[in-house]
């Protein structure tokens, strides 16, 4: 069994967090892991993106083919849109949907929300604002990692929550006790 | 053997530089490199070994550190990204005439798709040129084992090791096991050192030496274990070089020749050419191997690759356009949404550069016919909108030079903007050229404390500026400090008025922290408290 997730954000919103704690809960199961993450110049406000493979089996491409990510994973809605064609025809997009606009052409909100609608199986919610629900105004990338946990296949949500103990533990209990609040609260919000 | 590892392919190389025993490590940040000397910074082993570490000023103080390590008996390895073996190519080169002592690693990790680079040059053309042998790794596990195995092999020979990454196997993260640690060479400096004396004499002896080696380098080659043919019976073969391999197996091609060691080996290369009628070459990078193959089997085979176009002439290769190349179909794709813009990257809120271009732009306005050069790093991003400050960018510290013969050339104002890391690392010697003449330049050197595009890497000449340009002659009537913050822009303004009115070299420090190294040091300062 295989899990292809294209993660995608604006660089400084924490999408490479999101990577590293899927890591960390593969290797604690055993899963076998590929991630190509971006480094360097597009991490200064460009469009950042990480592909995230795991399977039972070996794995050979570190990049995801188009048209074969079960899933794209984005911060940010037009980042969602910009990974679709990666998309598998059966795949779930699981998005904020709070726009990071830092571009004067960024397009109408309500054309991407239409665009979006257009796909299958969508998961879009106000990450930012849910965050601040839960207390924990700096974790909403741990609330959308808690939206996607259902649909891990390879992974339990379990296990995930266990990962971001781990990955935040020498940031103190404080910092990972806001990050649990906030990928339970998007736990919750996926409705699963 | 103990338990997996998460790593980058970078950390791989660094956990494999360590074991086989690494006494030092030289390098300038870039990427896709600068992770691998971070992780040897930051590893316990590697302090508890006394592993030198600190950042070079460039690539050639590193290639040449490095190599008076080698010359001590010690193992030391030289990291950069691909453009960084310009800089070092004058040592580097030679480093194969001279030969080593102790074992020598240059790792060089090239950005095919540039994207973080202004070229995608191929640097296996560096070692077949240097003629020393080459490792190019498809994954992060041969990261770590061609690391161990290009020291031994570099003690073995004689002669420097180049290990080629691309970025999509420096920056891409799987399990890899770790094998014993070696322990480090003791000081051994060579005994007779009259062949490093490279005098024309003694170069002859030695360039014949290092051909002489090419034969012994060629059947290491092919009886290498990195290399392997894994022989199918489709009249297709498949040559894949380093990551190449990975896509044509995602692809499921068979009848594949994998190759991860150079020189190439050539008799694999013969025996599958024996057995089909048409060779396809998958490399990333520059088609290096398909040329070879090309000539190799003559005019008379169908050799493809990226000359033919049936691969894609520029950029990386993908799962999808190898797929392509194998006449692979890979099922549906939703088509790519129009409404998505382009999102480059910004200098960050609150950078000093942004005051810095501020003022500049607001002062130029009233002078029509600057025109500004600029350099490698986040303030190349001024070239951008709102700025759209710069003129040129084209390498490390080629803005004090080209504003130089621009101003030779009568061309007025001519203003450089250099950060603090690429003046040290390039712009010096420029500086003093300018000097020499009283060229009528106008250089910025906007210091914001560290080498911020690659991370905040501590940077060569933090503290030193003043004294560094004084001392290479600057009037210091001329030489100016200011603090680039949006209360100061009218002085700023002012003094970048005055200098451009005074025909000579002026220098200009702005100089203020890096936003990303301010928050990461209060947020530090915040956990311990």
């Amino acid at each position: 069994m295989k899990l292809d997730i294209m993660l995608a954000g604006v660089g400084g919103q924490g999408t490479l967090s999101i990577a590293t704690v899927i890591g960390v809960a593969a290797v604690e199961a055993g899963i076998v892991l590929k991630q190509a993450e971006a480094h360097g110049m597009s991490q200064r406000g460009g469009d950042v993106q990480s592909h995230l493979r795991l399977s039972t089996e070996a794995i050979h491409s570190d990049l995801i083919t188009k048209g074969h990510a079960d899933m794209v994973l984005a911060l940010e809605p037009m980042e969602a849109l910009r990974y679709v064609p990666y998309l598998s025809p059966d795949g779930i997009i699981v998005t904020s949907s709070v726009p990071f606009v830092n571009i004067p052409d960024y397009p109408d909100v309500d054309e991407i929300n239409r665009e979006l609608s257009g796909f299958p199986r969508v998961i879009k919610a106000d990450i930012e604002a849910a965050a601040s629900v839960a207390g924990a105004f700096r974790s909403s990338n741990m609330v959308l990692l808690g939206m996607a946990a259902p649909y891990l296949k390879v992974l339990s949500p379990e296990s995930v929550r266990r990962a971001i103990g781990t990955f935040f533990a020498q940031k103190g209990d404080a910092v990972v006790e806001a990050n649990l609040k906030a990928f339970d609260m998007g736990l919750e919000m996926a409705g699963k | 053997m103990e338990k997996k590892m998460l790593l980058l392919g970078d950390e791989a190389v660094a956990l494999g530089a360590i074991n086989a025993g690494l006494s030092g490590v030289y390098a300038y940040p870039g990427t896709p490199s600068t992770e691998i000397t971070e992780f040897i910074q930051e590893s316990p082993l590697a302090r508890e070994r006394n592993i030198r570490s600190r950042w070079s000023t460039n690539e050639k103080t590193a290639m040449e550190e490095a190599l008076g390590m080698s010359f001590a008996g010690k193992r030391a390895m030289v990291c950069m990204k691909h453009v960084g073996m310009n800089v070092c190519a004058d040592a580097f080169v030679n480093s194969a005439i001279t030969g080593v002592n102790g074992g020598l690693v240059v790792v060089a990790a090239d950005d095919p798709s540039m994207h973080s680079s202004q070229n995608e040059q191929d640097s296996r053309f560096y070692g077949k040129f240097a003629m020393v042998p080459i490792f190019e790794p498809s994954n992060q596990q041969e990261c770590y084992d061609m690391t161990v195995a290009a020291f031994d092999l570099s003690e073995k020979l004689k002669l420097p090791v180049l290990l080629r990454l691309v970025t999509r196997v420096a920056h891409s993260r799987a399990a890899v096991s770790a094998g014993p640690y070696k322990d480090q060479n003791v000081l051994a400096p060579e005994a007779d050192s009259g062949h490093w004396v490279l005098l024309p004499g003694i170069a002859k002896r030695q360039y014949a030496s290092l051909v002489g080696k090419q034969d012994i380098m060629l059947s290491l080659s092919e009886k290498s274990p990195f290399n392997r043919y894994e022989q199918g019976n489709s009249p297709l073969g498949v040559i894949a070089c380093g990551i190449a391999y990975n896509y044509v197996r995602e692809a499921g091609a068979e009848n594949v020749l994998k190759v991860s060691q150079y020189p190439l080996p050539v008799s694999a290369v013969e025996e599958m050419a024996r057995g089909c009628n048409r060779i396809l070459v998958v490399e990333d990078g520059q088609p290096v191997v398909e040329q070879e193959v090309k000539m190799l089997l003559g005019a008379g085979f169908k050799v493809e690759g990226r000359l033919t176009g049936t691969l894609p002439r520029t950029g990386e290769l993908t799962p999808d356009s190898v797929a392509a190349a194998l006449g692979c179909g890979t099922g549906p794709v939703y088509k790519a949404s129009e409404l998505v813009a382009p999102r480059p990257p910004q200098l960050c809120n609150g950078c000093s550069h942004r005051d810095v271009y501020s003022s500049l732009v607001e002062v130029l306005e009233d002078y029509p016919d600057a025109k500004v050069f600029g350099d490698i790093g986040c303030y190349t991003l001024g070239a951008l909108p709102p700025f759209k400050a710069l003129d040129s960018t084209v390498d490390m510290g080629a803005s004090i030079t080209m504003a130089k013969g621009a101003a030779d050339a009568g061309l007025h104002p001519a203003v450089a903007v250099i950060g603090d890391s690429t003046f040290t690392h390039s712009g010096m010697t420029g500086l003093l050229d300018a000097v020499n003449e009283n060229a009528d330049i106008t250089v910025i050197i906007s210091d914001n404390l560290t080498t911020a595009m690659t991370g905040g890497q501590q940077s060569a000449g933090t503290s030193k500026f003043e004294q560094i340009c004084l001392g290479l002659g600057v009037n210091p009537d001329h030489l100016k400090v200011v603090v680039p913050i949006p209360g100061n822009r009218n002085e700023i303004k002012e003094i970048i008025r005055r200098e451009i009115e005074y025909h000579g070299v002026s220098v200009i420090i702005p100089r203020r922290e890096c936003m990303k190294t301010l928050n990461k040091r209060l947020s530090k300062q915040r956990q311990q408290r």
